[in-house]
């Protein structure tokens, strides 16, 4: 219970998180979510063969492969997204921070909290600007018109929207453009003081000049965060990831540092899908 | 060739004049009650309770119709909401799509929607007499509630397949618990459940059927739950039967007042699911 | 905090659940109870008797409910036979010939109208259609009339279904995909060929659903009925004769209900005779277009 009141408020961007020495090369990784033989059913289709895979924190990681390869299934695992789709079956193991999220016993609630999601269009809640961006923290328990408002000035900030709203906190949420919805959703999911975001394709609905600020801001937050995206322009997987897992067909077919996977691929698909072969 | 074009030409005429006929009688209804209607209505007429008994006095107006009806279908809206609201978010967004029990259960409900209000009558009636109840407020609007909570559920069931997956995800995302998320999509489906409050209101407040059994007829206007109650089909149904013009008149001007109320559901109605519309993803 | 929002979760979901089951229930609670309220009447005349012989005269304890069950089919199949038809065409020249403005125009008054109470429709009724049948139709057909009459209520009910089947079935028709019309256009297809051809026959089950609520209401209705039937305990030997059907003989009776035996029991065995019909009518209804969808899916 507690774990959740205390640090809400001093938390964001104000306290400097210790750097890991993550960029310098692979073997230093601290490893945040690790994957365990996940094998995913829909309807009795195999979609997911056996991934395994480590994503370490506070980085960027691209999952990259042609559509239909089982990217967007294996981030939706993360935070148990397939829980309410009867047929949807999983199997193996899925460690965040060291803790099966797929025990009987794991809260998913909890689960999610630590994740925030970013879908491919954004959806705001039918509610008010402010009201969206605070939502999370109400639900976790935090109270008081001036600690809300904080916290929404805040997120809004850092996500750079706070200077367009500031003056129509008021407004229903669907009133903004789809560009500002997007970054309102970022500002929704790190208000809620997640540890990971999840991007599921999340600029491809935008215009050229709201990706841009979206892939900056993704940039920007990796310090504190550990940025996990789905994409299917591989440019955009060049400008950003640090790491990159490459999906082909349900299976993982290589996973590495951005460098090495874009430039030493081992394996032949990769070398043909990053050259354009096929898409 | 030929006789294709004709028969073509032969439907298109019948479709035509089908459609004039109907758009024609169903404005001949609209002209005939406000013929009659307007005539006998005045301020004494909606502010006034009978005098000198319904059924044979000259004097007074319809307010203990009114009134009744307003109390009435006020509380069945409040019981209805509170049931169909929670089956129709059950239905949709608790239970795992294409479960066998949603299968039934809309069934269910499709089946009670066709139920005629009689039936509903009847069936207040006999659980009156099980509890030993009299005619009452509180009967008709056991029965009203009834007869509306099909109604209710289907036209909210309607509107909530409508809801994103993607506002479902993402609440969920954000770490709400199932009942958290619902509370949103509540929220979302507002203008839809408006819209089936509306169009409860306006089948429970015309229903004669159900109230003639459970409510009873007064003068008076009830003052509490247990007291019997007049309502504006009843007072049309039963006035327009009596020898005396000027109790005639009354029972027009009640099918007047009746007719304005359901025009004024419908256009607000409309004008809720179009307002409301552009405010949606 | 998580444990109250999970306890609040928990509470929310079982609130949901039971009154889900409620809902539900109610419709079994219905038909139990009237069948238990009618459960007298039928162990004393025997179901048989009841449903085939006509004598009415609940003073010396007979009930047969021949009459009114004749009376109730004659009024709906009337009513149907007038509606079904006028309803299908117009809405067939709303949705595919008329312009965008009449069809806006035209979905607002039949929307409007299908609020309408039966009660008013009834008023209307006695006003408009009971004197015309008495004074200038049925003059050519039969002696003397009335007006209230089979014919009346028929009609009535008609006009009354009628705003209800069209806003179901110009949904029905708008629903068929343009593409459709187009492919069938443009294999030389004239318009009408593509309406009967294509667009009715795509729209045969929304078709049937529509025609089973309509029957559903007209079979049930009251008011609107019992206002210009003439209420007339003897089988109707034509259509401008009186007739009483089941919901009439309930809405009558009902006040005198608990002061001659058996009578209760009989009226609530009329309105289980309904409650009974409609069910079944319309859970056979049900599987006959889980059917047509079968077929149309192989």
């Amino acid at each position: 219970m507690e774990l959740i009141t205390a640090p809400l408020i001093t938390v964001p961007l104000t306290i400097e998180q210790p750097k890991f020495k993550v960029m310098n090369g692979s073997h230093s990784l601290n490893p945040h979510i690790v994957v365990e033989n996940l094998n995913i059913f829909i309807k009795g289709n195999h979609i997911l063969k056996d991934i395994n895979m480590t994503i370490p924190d506070k980085s960027i990681t691209c999952i990259i492969g042609p559509s239909g390869c089982g990217k967007t299934t294996l981030l939706r695992s993360f935070n148990r997204l397939h829980d309410d789709n009867v047929d949807v079956k999983i199997k193996g193991k899925l460690f965040v921070d060291g803790e099966d999220i797929y025990t009987k016993d794991t809260e998913v609630t909890h689960i999610r909290k630590k994740m925030g999601l970013l879908a491919q269009r954004p959806c705001s809640l039918p509610m008010s600007i402010i009201d969206n961006v605070v939502y999370g923290p109400r639900l976790h328990g935090v109270r008081g018109r001036r600690k809300l408002y904080e916290i929404a000035r805040h997120q809004l900030v850092a996500v750079g929207l706070w200077d367009e709203v500031k003056d129509r906190l008021k407004t229903p949420a669907s009133t903004l453009s789809i560009g500002q919805q997007q970054r309102l959703c970022l500002a929704r999911g790190l208000a809620v003081e997640p540890e990971i975001i999840l991007g599921d394709e999340a600029t491809s609905a935008l215009d050229p000049i709201s990706s841009k600020t979206i892939e900056e801001l993704f940039v920007t937050i990796k310090d504190k965060y550990t940025v996990v995206l789905v994409t299917h322009t591989l440019r955009q997987a060049k400008r950003i990831a640090d790491y990159v897992a490459f999906m082909y067909m349900g299976e993982l077919v290589e996973f590495g540092t951005a460098d090495q996977l874009f430039n030493h691929p081992k394996n032949q698909l990769t070398k043909e899908y990053i050259s354009g072969g096929f898409s | 060739m030929n006789t294709k074009k004709l028969e073509e030409k032969i439907f298109k005429g019948l479709m035509i004049g089908s459609s004039l006929l109907i758009f024609g009688v169903l404005l001949y209804i609209l002209y005939i009650i406000i013929k009659k209607g307007l005539p006998s209505l005045s301020w004494e007429m909606i502010s006034q309770i009978p005098s000198g008994g319904f059924y044979l006095g000259k004097e007074g107006g319809i307010l203990n119709a009114i009134m009744g009806s307003l109390y009435l279908i006020f509380f069945s809206v409040v019981i209805s909401l509170l049931i169909s609201v929670p089956v129709v978010m059950y239905l949709n967004f608790t239970l795992r799509k294409k479960s066998r029990f949603s299968a039934f259960a809309r069934l269910t409900f499709d089946v009670l929607f066709g139920i005629p209000s009689i039936v509903y009558g009847a069936f207040g009636f006999t659980i009156m007499i099980f509890f030993g109840l009299q005619a009452s407020l509180f009967g008709g609007i056991i029965a009203v509630s009834l007869l509306i909570i099909p109604v209710m559920i289907r036209s909210i069931d309607e509107v909530a397949i409508l809801i994103p997956v993607e506002l479902i995800e993402a609440t969920k995302s954000l770490g709400a618990t199932n009942y958290e998320t619902i509370k949103v999509i509540v929220r979302q489906l507002l203008p839809g459940i408006s819209t089936a409050v509306l169009l409860s209101v306006g089948r429970g407040i015309g229903d004669g059927a159900t109230v003639l059994f459970t409510a009873g007829y007064t003068d008076s206007i009830p003052t509490s739950l247990t007291q019997p109650t007049a309502t504006l089909p009843l007072a049309i149904f039963f006035q327009l039967s009596s020898p005396i013009e000027e109790v005639q008149n009354r029972a027009y001007s009640a099918a007047l007042i009746l007719t304005v109320i359901i025009l004024m559901l419908s256009f607000s109605a409309r004008y809720f699911s179009r307002r409301f519309s552009k405010n949606k993803i | 905090m998580l444990k109250s929002r999970l306890l609040k979760d928990r509470i929310a979901r079982h609130y949901m659940l039971t009154a889900t089951v409620m809902a539900i229930f109610f419709l079994f609670l219905i038909g139990g109870g009237l069948f238990l309220k009618s459960l007298p009447i039928m162990q004393e005349k025997g179901l048989w008797t009841l449903l085939t012989t006509s004598n009415w005269r609940p003073f010396k304890g007979d009930f047969g409910f021949a009459s009114y069950i004749l009376s109730t089919l004659y009024v709906t199949g009337i009513a149907i036979i007038i509606a079904l038809p006028l309803s299908l065409l117009t809405s067939i020249y709303i949705i595919e010939y008329a312009s965008p403005k009449i069809l806006r125009a035209f979905s607002s008054v039949v929307d409007l109208l299908a609020g309408i109470p039966p009660v008013i429709y009834g008023v209307w009724g006695t006003l408009t259609i009971v004197p015309f049948i008495s004074k200038s139709i049925a003059p050519h057909f039969v002696e003397f009339s009335t007006g209230y009459s089979v014919l009346a209520a028929g009609v009535v009910l008609a006009i009354m279904i009628i705003p209800l089947i069209i806003s179901i079935l110009m949904e029905v028709f708008s629903a068929v995909p343009k593409e459709m019309r187009e492919a069938s256009m443009s294999l030389g297809a004239t318009k009408w060929q593509t309406v009967k051809k294509v667009v009715i026959r795509k729209s045969i089950p929304g078709v049937i659903a529509a025609t089973v609520l309509a029957i559903s209401r007209a079979f049930g209705e009251t008011l609107a009925v019992l206002m210009v039937c003439g209420n007339f305990t003897d089988l109707p030997k034509s259509i401008f004769d009186a007739c009483y059907p089941l919901p009439a003989l309930i809405a009558n009776n009902y006040g005198e209900m608990m002061s001659v035996p058996q009578y209760e029991s009989a009226l609530m065995f009329a309105a289980f005779l309904l409650f009974f019909i409609i069910v079944l009518f319309n859970v056979i209804s049900r599987l006959v277009l889980i059917q047509i969808d079968k077929r149309y899916q192989l």
